[in-house]
């Protein structure tokens, strides 16, 4: 009988191809489908792209007018030349899918809170957190009033066409390699989503108040207003506004008024809210430096323009580089993948680029509602009714999941009985942001990419609302321009830096500043201009610009001291302003840390580190060792001075800013907190805690210095990761100076995401370039080809073609037809 | 000349199974099945030259693909599985997973033939 072998050899067969077909789990994560990932023919080995693999092509599709003509120049930037603007847009959208498609979705993904459909149950938090903040129903309201403009709703249908027309296309081994990972399909895209990235970009630019508010109310009330005010100044002695200081502005068109119990309800009141930590949060240092210069400035006579957004370092990139060329107009600079259209660039005749204003535009109020169907909240004295909306939220491998969100009059109610921590029960907490309002989407870039001059400029910028942006500017003709634009909360001072009672319709938003008040500046007398989320104005702007810690302080000092003293300038003098690794915050720190320091009671090692940090030339580059000592040191001192009593506190508590404590010491020796609350016999000054941080620091300098790590490079070991945080699909470990303060703002994660740089000569003179590639594909030569030139300092000299040039450059590579 | 012509059979029609990638990856271990039954070979034998059809194509279409390549794509996968970030144990492997499948589909296919002698 050979039955048994043949039903345990059939057993075995089908065992093994079951095993091989399901994705195991090991550690905290899945192995993709082994059989199906290691299939030549149909696994990950399909996207190994040939070293050599030609990216021609010609493709009849129905989904275009006319025929449009892509070149692909030898870095793998598109040029599209069509002839109308439809069909551009068409053909940027199949080019964004072909190089960047499972990036696309996968952001759009997140944005949605689809998390857990892709990856599982671990997400389900985070999917509730972005659900929960309104980002569907912000990007929904969008999409409807962005929609009214026609041409805007032809741009987002053509470009969603372009991107289905090539999933269409896929073979299903051609999907990218991270489908193959996690093994899920592609969707049908849709101008939905775009509303839905842009969404996710206001999160990043503005939802650092979704947990700041509530570690600051924690704050306000563990300390008191009084200390709070202390700690968490709003005064900064050093700021160089980004509009200067000595501007005179008109009176305000929204006149604000506080309540007039705002003292003892709102600042002084101790509610016993505790934070729940957010799955996500936006990095602090979002934020970017732009400038430009005038003729009068210039070697050439010519304006320049200066734009490096500072954003988390990712792979595939953030950014794609594209020149659209039609009837209407020709732009080239950095688009979005999900997006039609160019967000950061230049076009015949005008360069712009933007930063984050910092501006507060999100709040939390304290709902109170009848019991907990959360069915009716009492508002403007009487009982109203919430609107419920049911998130469904898809789990692989899971049931469904149904969450709950309660709709106010003053936004979603994001923190309830639902979602919650240990602490917030019984709280409903609801989140008032302006990206609630809807607003024009695209309109601005769309207008940016055709506008000729100033006034197209400025009726552009006008239509933005949501991230608020500082837009840099200068044209062909000469004009040289910053204007902070968005749409700003009209506020008394501190408010919203709390959560605020949501009962009372005093503490409600008293209205939108118009934007005629935005701060601007057109060719100033100094003959530049310049931001780096600074604040935008000193305090004789009427309105309240938000907690000092949203601004950072130090970037817009030390390029408006070199703008200032510069002359003569060429792009190149840009491109190394831009790269700059010099400290101004060290100069400034340095000196007070020794004014305080008792030199005579350190031992060898401490004396050797504090030579190290006197004879330290103030640069972040990679190999200097007084980088790594000074921060080391600054680190120390903070953690000497606050720890004591911020842990103290039970709950989450954020830290002051480094300029709170620098400009305490630059002004006295006399403070408070410098006094260690652990030893209550003794009274500690700023003197006994700068020598405990360098004691400290100069054991944790040796240790570092014993594994080789005292060069600030190896020591900040800057990486560029995958979206997913796989380290083989990551960059790691890369040789580029600067950090915090420092103008080249490249810190551990977080640094310039695009450089860009245009001298507005008849012919424009631009350079870029990204930390990334133009592919998206991990096993394609061009998914990270520009890194290591990013990390370098070095640009790319940009092509801007007619199509008669494109055709004849030696430098163009490959060439795309669409046919109709 | 039985084996050869089995491990031939086998990787001809796992291939066709492959083309265009529309059927399902682990469909040639239905056409090895097919071709153990078709060429009859004793069950070590059959398993072998299932195993051998299998091992060649799999590990052969992954050096092709890996060395035009330049071995970038799958010195990462290599270390995300994670087999040392080499390049040569991924092939292998990638070759040792076809072979199981086949080999024992094969191992199927022949002993169904005796039983259906």
């Amino acid at each position: 009988m050979r039955i048994v072998p043949m039903l345990v050899s059939a057993i075995s067969t089908a065992g093994l191809i079951i095993t091989l077909n399901t994705q195991l789990p090991v550690g905290g994560s899945k192995t993709p489908r082994l059989g199906y990932f290691l299939s030549p023919q149909k696994g990950f080995w399909q996207n190994a792209e040939s070293a050599n693999a030609s990216h021609a092509g010609e493709i009849t599709l129905s989904g275009i007018k006319s025929k449009v003509e892509v070149f692909m120049d030898e870095r793998l930037v598109p040029h599209i030349y069509a002839e109308n603007d439809a069909d551009a847009y068409y053909a940027q959208g199949y080019l964004h899918a072909k190089y960047r498609l499972w990036q696309m979705e996968f952001q759009t993904h997140v944005a949605a809170g689809r998390l857990s459909e892709i990856v599982g149950p671990d997400r389900i938090d985070t999917d509730k957190y972005f659900r929960r903040m309104g980002m569907v129903y912000a990007a929904e309201k969008t999409m409807r009033e962005a929609s009214k403009n026609k041409d805007i709703k032809t741009a987002m249908e053509a470009y969603a066409n372009g991107v289905n027309d090539y999933i269409k296309s896929l073979k299903p081994n051609e999907i990218p390699f991270e489908y193959k990972l996690l093994d899920y399909q592609p969707e049908e895209w849709t101008p939905f989503k775009t509303y839905l990235f842009l969404m996710f970009m206001s999160y990043d630019l503005t939802g650092r108040g979704i947990s700041s508010d509530l570690q600051m109310t924690n704050a306000k009330n563990y300390f008191g207003y009084e200390d709070f005010d202390q700690l968490f100044t709003n005064v900064q002695d050093s700021l160089d506004p980004i509009i200067p200081k000595g501007t005179i502005y008109p009176s305000p068109a929204v006149p604000v008024t506080a309540p007039a119990d705002v003292d003892s309800v709102y600042l002084g009141k101790t509610n016993t809210f505790n934070s729940a930590t957010a799955p996500v949060v936006p990095d602090k240092n979002n934020g970017s430096n732009n400038w430009a210069v005038a003729g009068s400035k210039t070697k050439s006579g010519r304006p320049i323009l200066a734009n490096d957004p500072h954003l988390g370092l990712n792979l595939p990139s953030l950014w794609y580089e594209v020149q659209i060329t039609t009837p209407t107009h020709s732009t080239y600079g950095a688009s979005f993948p999900g997006s039609p259209a160019v967000i950061i660039g230049f076009n015949d005749n005008i360069a712009w680029g933007v930063t984050n204003a910092g501006r507060d535009v999100i709040d939390f109020y304290d709902m109170k509602f009848k019991d907990s169907t959360l069915e009716q909240y009492w508002y403007n004295g009487l009982w109203n009714k919430a609107d419920i909306k049911e998130e469904v939220i898809k789990v692989k491998g899971q049931p469904d999941i149904i969450d709950r969100v309660a709709y106010t009059a003053l936004g979603p109610v994001m923190y309830d009985a639902s979602y919650k921590n240990d602490n917030t029960t019984g709280k409903y907490l609801a989140v008032r942001w302006t990206a609630h309002d809807g607003g024009q989407g695209l309109q601005t870039f769309y207008e940016l990419n055709r506008a000729k001059n100033f006034d197209d400029y400025l009726n552009a910028i006008h239509k933005w609302t949501c991230p608020g942006q500082n837009f840099a500017f200068i044209s062909k003709t000469g004009d040289v321009a910053m204007k902070q634009q968005g749409a700003f909360v009209a506020r008394w001072k501190r408010q919203g830096d709390f959560i605020m009672p949501g009962d009372d319709t005093r503490y409600m938003w008293q209205g939108i500043i118009p934007n005629e008040e935005n701060p601007m500046q057109k060719n100033p007398d100094r003959g530049f201009i310049s931001s780096a989320n600074q604040k935008s104005t000193d305090d004789t702007y009427p309105y309240y610009l938000g907690a000092a810690a949203d601004f950072p302080l130090y970037r817009g000092i030390i390029i408006n001291k070199r703008l200032s003293t510069m002359s003569n300038i060429t792009p190149e003098d840009m491109q190394r302003l831009q790269t700059d690794n010099y400290n101004v915050f060290a100069e400034m720190a340095r000196p007070a840390l020794l004014k305080y320091l008792n030199e005579a009671a350190l031992d060898a090692d401490g004396k050797k580190y504090i030579s190290i940090l006197k004879n330290w030339n103030l640069r972040n580059d990679i190999g200097e060792k007084g980088a790594t000592v000074f921060r080391a040191i600054w680190d120390s001192l903070e953690t000497t001075i606050w720890k004591d009593e911020f842990e103290k506190s039970k709950r989450s508590l954020p830290w002051p800013d480094e300029p709170v404590l620098l400009e305490v010491m630059l002004r006295d020796s006399v403070y408070y907190f410098a006094d260690n609350a652990n030893t209550p016999d003794k009274t500690e000054t700023l003197y006994d805690a700068v020598l405990t941080a360098v004691q400290k620091a100069s054991a944790k300098c040796k240790a570092l210095e014993k594994e080789n790590q005292l060069e600030w490079g190896t020591f900040k070991d800057t990486r560029v990761s995958h979206l997913l945080k796989i380290d083989p699909l990551s960059r790691l470990h890369l040789p580029i100076g600067g950090g915090v303060h420092i103008i080249n703002a490249t810190t551990k994660v977080h640094g310039p995401s695009w450089r860009m740089i245009v001298h507005m000569t008849d012919e424009i003179e631009a350079y870029g370039v990204y930390p990334g590639g133009q592919s998206g594909n991990p096993g394609s030569k061009y998914y990270d080809n520009f890194v290591d030139n990013w990390a370098a300092g070095k640009y790319y000299r940009i092509l801007f073609l007619t199509k008669e040039a494109a055709a004849k450059s030696s430098q163009i590579k490959w060439r795309i037809t669409f046919n109709n | 000349m039985k084996f050869l012509s089995a491990v031939i059979l086998t990787a001809l029609l796992a291939f066709a199974t492959g083309l265009y990638g529309v059927m399902p990856w682990w469909s040639f271990a239905i056409t090895s099945l097919i071709v153990a039954m078709a060429v009859h070979q004793k069950a070590g034998k059959a398993f072998l030259s299932g195993f051998t059809g299998l091992f060649l194509l799999w590990s052969i279409l992954a050096f092709l693909k890996d060395s035009a390549n330049d071995h970038l794509l799958a010195t990462k996968v290599a270390k995300i599985l994670p087999l040392g970030g080499s390049y040569i144990v991924l092939i292998f492997v990638t070759g040792i997973i076809g072979g199981l499948v086949a080999g024992l589909a094969a191992l199927t296919g022949s002993y169904l033939r005796q039983r259906s002698n």
